[in-house]
């Protein structure tokens, strides 16, 4: 008998992959109901007919959208997703480096956000409703009510041109040494870290608070237990569920939604290529974005669930 | 700057002898010790440093980016292109004549149809390849045959024929073109073997750098070509690094990062410039902003009605607000002083109201005039068309401007709706640049100018020898355009690089940019 965490696993896949689907459909027609198509798009303002019609033709676009678009699936079910139609490279090769570079940035910001946040929550319930619950709901409110831009310009202006600890541009390339990439990313870390702190922050105060109305907690409390304890033995893994829910929807935040901190930091990231080739129409290069972001989403929310369902034996062993 | 300090500089780019130095710095009280010790260290420090690693910080790459020069369309690549490619024709900063590139030397027919170029020699390709005069005519036929989509296809449309033997290239045009030296200098003419037909993105040519890592919309880096055929390349290697957000342009050329940067804006160039260490180089070129109607659709089909929308132009305010005085007021007409045989002694139209009304009132038009418009016409051009919206109230014309989205905005606006505004780049030459967006037979011919008699002029004008004669049919083009044409062009943009103090022999090149592209052969840092 497959046990109910398999069950849920092969269900969440068969859904996600069906998602996947979904999502490609739609930003094949997002792309297509756009202006202006990749020829002109590539030839710009300096485009004759003639010098149009050749990219077109050479570019397949005088072919119906809807076979294009099942050229285009049938490769990508075999892991083939083609050239981009603008400069002909391989769609892997373009986007090889690029997820590196976002995957690096989102890891090094999901590990000093996510352990930060956490502790900041179980601080501010340990002290709930005096100075230091306070301090650091007023911190991490103004953080995130900030714009991005507005936060990073700030830091690049104090750690690269006043103090000039830092450069201003994350100018992150392969063959770097790990040190050297950690400095170099250290300004759209912080940046990427204000802006997902309170989220995380706010939703382990809550769940923890939530838990702490139990009748167990109370039983804890009378034999005795310090509070520091009573949280982290008691209250924290029964919170669990909500807290990785969070913390997973914001890592996807990290990995899919920093395109602003890339453009102000000139960070080479799978955001901005995603926006240059949609200004471009580059539709293989926009599919493989896509899919990309929705798998990450999809994954990463797999994970959320199986870590809720393991830190709940009621959902393991259901009567 | 001091008259002192300016001669120094003339003496750093070698415009001005010792000679000649000496006997201005005495007569502004200097004694000759003193002049002759400043020049020997004005000299010095106008003497290129061999070596050193150049980084630019540019605008204008993106991820669909490609090495192949048919395709460049923007800043990046564009700057990339000259390290590593040579052209057959240069262009001189000073006056934009044409100087020998790829090719020795060069000469005409009388009937100006048939063009023979001498191919250098003893030059070779970054693989080893030795150019010859094949690789000219396959690079000319790629970019110009009818299967092509290259940028340069515009300008080799006229090419009948191209045929070598030995080292010399003979061109046949089908209409007489006394510039098509010009049009070669075109920089997506970069020189490939066999024309780059067998893999025109390998980035192989015969360039002062050799590149490296092409990371399209990232970065490129290259290395000195040790058998490069000039002697003018002094960087050991060269990076560029694509930063299209103009604030973290700044930052990094302010932190040093970058060496230099493109496409300053007008507002930035003041705080810029206030900064120690930072050099902003502006330089008018041909480049210019426009408000473009169409002559062939209601309402602007009426002449009155042009003419007073061209009387309600303050091109003064233009200049100051939107460029912030980085550049010139235009005449109507897409022609400046930076083009060979400008026609001067045209009157300059001037803002006039009265006049304006005058027009409007005769053109028998009632009602609001739509102006379509948008951020990426040109930076400032919302700014721009509200300004104009103002001053065009002063003379009881009411403008209804419409913001439109930058996305599609070159497809579904500019070319197709009758009143919108725009930007031109300017060409090689006076002819090019009519015969791009004037003739009636012109695609780009923005403002449905559709007039034959005009047309002659320019057929004329181009096969023309004569330097006097052709300036007068020049004359002739331009103030029909400016009396009967389309065009409202109220302001000439300069170009605005700027770059820390380090660099040193910046100069001033009108054709484009960043010294036309050469700044990575021109300057040397200290």
């Amino acid at each position: 008998m497959p046990t109910p965490l398999l069950r849920l696993v092969a269900q969440r896949v068969l859904l996600g992959v069906a998602l996947l689907f979904a999502v490609s459909i739609l930003i094949f027609i997002g792309t297509q109901i756009l202006p202006g198509d990749v020829a002109q798009a590539i030839l710009g303002q300096s485009a004759t007919p003639q010098n149009l019609q050749n990219l077109r033709i050479e570019l397949g676009l005088d072919q119906p959208a809807i076979v294009r678009y099942f050229d285009w699936l049938s490769g990508a079910i075999t892991g083939d997703f083609g050239n981009a139609l603008a400069n002909k490279r391989p769609v892997a090769e373009l986007i090889g480096q690029r997820l590196d570079n976002t995957l690096f940035l989102a890891g090094v910001t999901g590990a000093v956000a996510v352990p930060l946040a956490i502790i900041l929550g179980l601080v501010s319930v340990r002290y709930k409703d005096r100075w230091p619950d306070r301090v650091i709901n007023i911190f991490t409110l103004s953080a995130i009510s900030f714009p991005e831009f507005f936060v990073g310009y700030l830091l690049m202006l104090i750690f690269a041109l006043e103090l000039h600890w830092l450069q201003p541009l994350s100018a992150i390339r392969p063959g770097m040494s790990f040190g050297d990439k950690l400095a170099a990313t250290a300004l759209p870390c912080v940046t990427l870290t204000f802006a997902v702190l309170a989220h995380m922050q706010r939703m382990t105060r809550a769940a923890i608070l939530n838990v702490f109305g139990s009748a167990y907690i109370e039983t804890a409390e009378l034999k005795g237990l310090r509070p520091i304890t009573i949280i982290w033995r008691h209250a924290f893994p029964n919170a669990i569920a909500p807290i990785v829910n969070v913390v997973m929807l914001n890592l996807a935040y990290l990995v899919v939604g920093v395109v602003v901190v890339e453009v102000v930091f000139v960070y080479p990231g799978l955001g901005t290529l995603m926006v240059d080739n949609v200004g471009y129409r580059d539709v293989p290069v926009v599919q493989a974005c896509g899919l990309l972001f929705a798998a990450t989403y999809i994954l990463l929310n797999i994970i959320a669930d199986v870590i809720g369902l393991v830190a709940n034996p009621r959902l393991r062993h259901p009567k | 700057m001091s008259e002192l300090e300016f001669m120094q500089q003339q003496v750093m780019r070698h415009r001005l002898s010792r000679r000649d130095f000496l006997g201005r710095a005495s007569a502004l009280g200097l004694s000759i010790a003193a002049a002759s010790a400043l020049y020997g260290r004005t000299l010095q420090a106008a003497t290129p440093n061999r070596g050193g690693h150049l980084i630019a910080g540019l605008v204008g790459g993106e991820s669909s980016n490609s090495l192949d020069p048919a395709t460049f369309a923007s800043q990046v690549p564009y700057w990339w292109g000259k390290t590593w490619g040579d052209q057959l024709i240069e262009t001189d900063p000073a006056t934009g004549a044409p100087v020998p590139g790829l090719a020795e030397s060069w000469e005409g027919s009388d009937d100006v149809k048939t063009w023979t170029f001498k191919v250098r020699s003893g030059v070779t390709f970054h693989n080893g390849k030795t150019l010859d005069a094949s690789d000219v005519v396959a690079t000319l036929d790629r970019h110009g045959n009818a299967e092509s989509k290259s940028g340069a296809l515009g300008l080799l449309g006229d090419i009948e024929k191209v045929s070598s033997s030995g080292n010399t290239v003979t061109i046949t045009l089908k209409e007489a073109n006394a510039d098509l030296p010009l049009l070669l200098s075109d920089y997506h003419l970069i020189i490939q073997p066999n024309g780059g037909k067998d893999q025109p993105d390998a980035g192989i040519g015969t360039g002062p750098y050799i590149t490296e890592t092409a990371q399209h919309g990232v970065r490129y880096t290259g290395k000195k070509n040790p058998n490069y055929w000039r002697d003018d390349s002094y960087f050991d290697s060269v990076e560029c690094l694509v930063i299209n957000d103009a604030t973290a342009r700044f930052a990094a050329l302010q932190a040093g990062q970058v060496h230099i940067v493109n496409r300053v804006e007008p507002k930035t160039a003041n705080l810029l410039k206030k900064i120690g260490g930072i050099v902003v180089e502006n330089v008018g070129g041909k480049a210019h902003y426009v408000f473009i109607m169409h002559c062939n659709t209601a309402p602007f089909d009426n002449n009155d009605l042009r003419m007073a929308l061209k009387l309600a132009m303050d091109r003064e305010a233009m200049v100051q607000t939107v460029l912030q005085g980085y550049g010139t007021v235009g005449n109507d007409f897409p022609i400046n002083a930076a083009y060979d045989l400008f026609p001067e002694g045209i009157e300059q139209r001037k803002y006039d109201p009265d006049k304006a009304a005058f027009h409007y009132k005769k053109s028998g038009h009632s009602g609001s005039v739509l102006l379509r418009t948008s951020d990426v016409a040109f930076p400032g051009a919302i700014d721009a068309a509200v300004l104009y919206q103002q001053q065009c109230a002063k003379a009881g014309i009411t403008i209804e401007v419409q913001q439109e989205p930058g996305d599609g905005y070159w497809s579904n606006v500019w070319n197709a709706q009758p009143f919108c505004t725009s930007y031109w780049g300017g060409r090689p030459t006076q002819s090019q640049m009519y015969s791009t967006a004037y003739i009636s037979t012109a695609d780009w011919n923005d403002t449905k100018f559709l007039r034959p008699d005009f047309d002659a002029i320019i057929k004329q004008a181009t096969g023309e020898l004569d330097r006097a004669k052709r300036k007068e049919l020049y004359t002739a083009a331009a103030m029909m355009v400016r009396d009967e044409g389309g065009l409202i062009l109220p302001m000439f943009n300069d170009w605005i690089d700027a770059h820390g103090d380090k660099l040193q022999g910046y100069v001033k090149d009108g054709s484009g940019e960043q010294s036309n592209g050469y700044i990575m052969r021109r300057a040397w840092l200290a």
